[in-house]
């Protein structure tokens, strides 16, 4: 039980975070829209490393 | 004249699995369908481990199973045992004993345990964990490692004749390896070149390129019937991980290690405190996050694909045979597509990080 | 976590271990080696080409100015060719008229003096018949009116009278 409700924080928080990423991400590409690629490899590398944070934490509440 | 070559090798390759049909079984007692959540979940977390035989389908009526046995090849207390996995007729709950002379194996829930002497049946405790038996060293070749060898194989022929090509003075490559061409340009130019550096980056372009295809090709297998699940296997995606850290460890330069362990620029005092910092960083965190994203991502997709395909079964109650299915069939096939992306995007991601890390390791720190 | 680390098998870690190291040394003998050198002997060919066609292409460039340079110089030459002809030309012509009045004017000078010569010598001779013609008619005059006495002692009267007036 507990370990589902800390799931869901988990899942909220890494949600948040790539939602700012992206958000961020699409703002520049719009300001930009030169230095798309390179914006678009930042934003997989940084969603990346959210997401290995985000599902370390799942797998150790596992 | 490729694609044909192709649809030929797929058509012998298919009918090579399917003549192994031969270990039809009669002891197959499960003739009742898969139909009950409990028995979906069981099938589901069975899928996405290991197993020791290849299983393509079950013909529930006739309690016929179509695949093929797999060697299976264990370290047990009293030394190497080899055998044919079809010695365990399909018996997943430790109910059938193989004798192997004065070592009695048994299999339960992909695992094959080795029962202590006096034993004859497998006990279990409340947990469902068996109490009279202990776990043997699994060199077997299974379902996975049949997986990483065909895909292994892919690549050597894949690639093989793309060098061959070029060996052969066509400075363009004609048909498949036309595709991957810029498969291997793209890893070259987007992930190692930006990340490693122009000087040093050749010489990681042999891991780089092998585990960006190996990762990718294994994915993909992954979505097919055949049903393979070697990315989710958490042992493969530690091996690659920690294959990308012995690589950034052995390359690091004296720079990096000047600045993971004692950081120039801060009191000495906290000196130690970050290379303890930078250390756990490198030796466990980093590979800890790329072997757990890439195993989740990946089981994660199976278990989502496999969920939307059993709605067909666990929603007929509620919705009919139609209309579930039909929800089913959509539903799944919008997470296939999105399963595809993400086969590429792992492979992708890991490649990338792992160029990202040697990157850091190699660089030449010339401002201070 | 317990459940992963349950799941983790350590035969399949090894097997893994062994056939990527595998994969990575025969990939990289049989693959990824010679693929990257053809690509990189591809690239630098098309950098050279590239760069060749760069060169060529200012060499090009040169020539066509050298080749302008030529044709303006080529044109000016021909201007200046035609235009001493036609200098030349005139003067000719001018010579050729001025030569021709001169000789023109000569000859009509020439003309004119002979012309002149002629004349005089055509009124001396003119002079000459007519003062012969007179004296002749005056001869036979005389021979006539001195026939007789009277008549000449009258005309030696009348002389004498103009004579004397004058």
């Amino acid at each position: 039980m507990y370990n589902l409700i800390g799931a869901g924080l988990i899942v909220i928080g890494g949600g948040i975070g790539l939602g700012q990423i992206g958000g961020k991400a699409m703002e520049s590409i719009a300001r930009q829209p030169e230095a798309a690629g390179k914006i678009q490899t930042a934003m997989i590398i940084i969603g990346a490393l959210l997401e290995g944070l985000a599902f370390g934490a799942l797998i150790l509440g596992k | 004249m490729v694609a044909t070559k192709s649809i030929k090798f797929l058509v012998v390759f298919v009918l090579a699995l399917t003549s192994f049909s031969a270990f039809a079984q009669d002891d197959a007692v499960e003739n009742n369908l898969v139909d009950s959540p409990d028995e979906i979940r069981a099938y589901i977390s069975h899928h996405l481990k290991d197993s020791h035989d290849f299983h393509l389908y079950t013909d529930n009526a006739s309690g016929k199973h179509y695949g093929f046995a797999l060697p299976v090849i264990v370290w047990t207390s009293k030394g190497l045992k080899t055998f044919m996995s079809s010695a365990f007729h399909h018996d997943d709950n430790g109910t059938v004993v193989v004798d192997k002379g004065d070592a009695k194996l048994v299999k339960y829930h992909s695992k094959i345990y080795e029962l202590d002497a006096n034993a004859t049946t497998l006990s279990f405790d409340e947990a469902h964990h068996p109490t009279n038996a202990s776990k043997v060293i699994d060199f077997s070749i299974t379902k996975s490692v049949f997986g990483m060898l065909l895909t292994g194989l892919l690549m050597l022929l894949g690639f093989g004749a793309l060098a061959r090509g070029y060996k052969k003075g066509n400075t363009i490559p004609k048909g498949f390896s036309r595709v991957l061409e810029p498969l291997v340009i793209y890893v070259r130019d987007e992930i190692a070149r930006p990340n490693i550096g122009e000087k040093k980056y050749r010489k990681f372009m042999g891991f780089l390129l092998t585990v960006f295809f190996f990762i990718w090709i294994l994915n993909i297998l992954g979505l097919t019937p055949l049903g393979f699940n070697v990315t989710g296997q958490i042992a493969v995606t530690a091996c690659l991980a920690i294959f990308t850290m012995i690589i950034y460890m052995v390359s690091g330069t004296k720079d990096f290690w000047a600045h993971t362990l004692w950081m120039p620029g801060v009191p000495v005092i906290l000196r130690p405190v970050l290379a303890v910092i930078e250390l756990v960083g490198f030796v466990i965190i980093k590979p800890f996050s790329l072997l757990v994203r890439l195993f989740a991502n990946i089981t994660a997709g199976h278990f989502v694909v496999m969920s939307l395909m059993a709605l067909m079964i666990t929603m007929k109650a509620s919705f009919g045979p139609a209309v579930s299915t039909g929800m089913s069939l959509v539903l799944s096939l919008f997470i296939m597509f999105i399963e595809l992306l993400v086969a590429f995007l792992q492979a992708f991601i890991f490649t990338m990080l792992s160029s990202l890390f040697i990157g850091m390791a190699v660089e030449e720190h010339d401002d201070h | 976590m317990e459940t992963l680390l349950n799941d983790f098998s350590v035969g399949l870690f090894f097997m893994q271990a062994i056939i990527l190291l595998i994969v990575i040394l025969l990939m990289r003998k049989f693959a990824w080696k010679p693929i990257l050198d053809a690509l990189q002997t591809r690239e630098d060919g098309i950098q050279n080409a590239l760069d060749s066609a760069e060169n060529a292409k200012l060499e090009m460039q040169n020539l066509q100015a050298d080749n302008d340079k030529l044709l303006k110089e080529a044109r000016a030459e021909r201007e200046a060719m035609l235009k001493e002809a036609r200098e030349l030309k005139n003067k000719m012509i001018d010579d050729a008229k001025t030569e021709a009045q001169a000789q023109a004017n000569t000859m009509v000078a020439q003309a004119q003096a002979a012309i002149e010569s002629e004349k005089k010598s055509a009124m001396a001779e003119l002079k000459n018949h007519v003062a012969g013609l007179s004296i002749e008619i005056a001869e036979k005059v005389v021979r006539q009116e001195l026939a007789n006495k009277d008549k000449q002692l009258e005309l030696v009267e009348s002389m004498l009278g103009d004579a004397k007036l004058n």
